[in-house]
């Protein structure tokens, strides 16, 4: 099947799924604040957020099942490089309190001008960054 | 249980979905990034499918008086254009175009067994932590339960955030 319809396929299953949260627990899917909050916060709110994490690891191991392939590749980056992007990830996705889920789908759905406006800081950051190591350092594997 | 059941189905379906549309392969991702390289377009059909499929629905859902399983809908309420969440995007793109992961594809693909993303996770959890507690969103009380008639209804002051859970450290 082509690549680009897959991707709109994959696209509509993750809306769906959001759509799906927002109707049935009245949350915005973003997963930084879903996981974030789980180890950070509320105790009583655990159970919905440890089931939707598991569903989050499982659903590629259901492709397998399904279809031969988990869609999951390998690591581009050497390790360091892996460890201080998590840090960054971590750090950043707090701060800006949204991800790619939460800003970049969630945010941008709702026409939020706080998503709108992380969303196209962390793509111009992202390209930049992409565009430096790639680029001018000669990449992230070593 | 049944709100866990709906959260687990919500889980399964989304990490299929990044699955298939390409997203848990950092190198699709970074591919896309890569704006000034051989660029894969993948990511703007997952993420503008994802984003229509989204707004239909949340229109259609957010209609309702509350969802299915829940007393009401929690949606963020800040407004605020600040410099923390500037600056945190921008932090989390330089992380994003590091290793092409984001917190969802990254949960997605820890069953592929590649040792680097579970210490990317392990990353991510201690740059949460860190952020939690070294600089927490400044907040005076926590947002009030939606439809309570309190006698004080004092508003609080405009925060940078929009956590709906109160910050487990006072700002001093």
């Amino acid at each position: 099947m082509n690549l680009y319809l897959l991707s709109a396929i994959g696209g509509v299953m993750i809306g769906v799924s959001t759509v799906w949260l927002m109707a049935t627990l009245g949350r915005v899917a973003g997963i930084s604040g879903i996981v974030g909050n789980l180890l950070i916060g509320r105790s009583h709110d655990r159970a919905w957020r440890i089931a939707f994490v598991v569903g989050l690891v499982v659903g590629p191991v259901l492709l397998v099942l399904i279809r031969g392939d988990s869609g999951i590749g390998a690591p581009v980056a050497s390790w360091p490089w892996m460890l201080g992007a998590g840090l960054l990830v971590g750090v950043g996705t707090r701060l800006s309190n949204g991800c790619t889920s939460g800003h970049g789908v969630c945010g941008l759905a709702r026409l939020s001008p706080r998503s709108l406006l992380a969303t196209g800081t962390f793509i111009v950051s992202a390209v930049a960054t992409t565009y430096v190591l790639r680029h001018l350092a000669g990449g992230v594997t070593w | 249980m049944v709100k866990t059941l709906a959260a687990l189905l919500a889980g399964l379906v989304f990490g299929a979905g990044l699955g298939l549309g390409g997203m848990t392969d950092p190198a699709v991702v970074l591919g896309f990034l890569d704006v000034f390289g051989d660029w894969n377009a993948q990511l703007v059909f997952v993420v503008g499918s994802a984003v229509v499929t989204t707004a239909i629905g949340y229109r259609w859902v957010l209609r309702r008086p509350k969802p299915l399983f829940d007393v009401a809908f929690q949606l963020p309420s800040s407004r605020a254009l600040d410099a923390r969440l500037i600056s945190g995007a921008a932090i989390f793109g330089i992380g994003w175009g590091i290793a092409g992961y984001c917190p969802g594809p990254l949960l997605a693909s820890l069953s592929g067994g590649a040792t680097s993303t579970w210490l990317l996770l392990m990353a991510m959890l201690a740059g949460w932590w860190l952020t939690a507690y070294l600089l927490p969103v400044p907040r005076a009380w926590p947002v009030p339960a939606p439809k309570t008639t309190s006698m004080h209804q004092a508003k609080p002051p405009a925060t940078s955030g929009s956590r709906k859970t109160a910050s487990p450290v006072r700002h001093l």
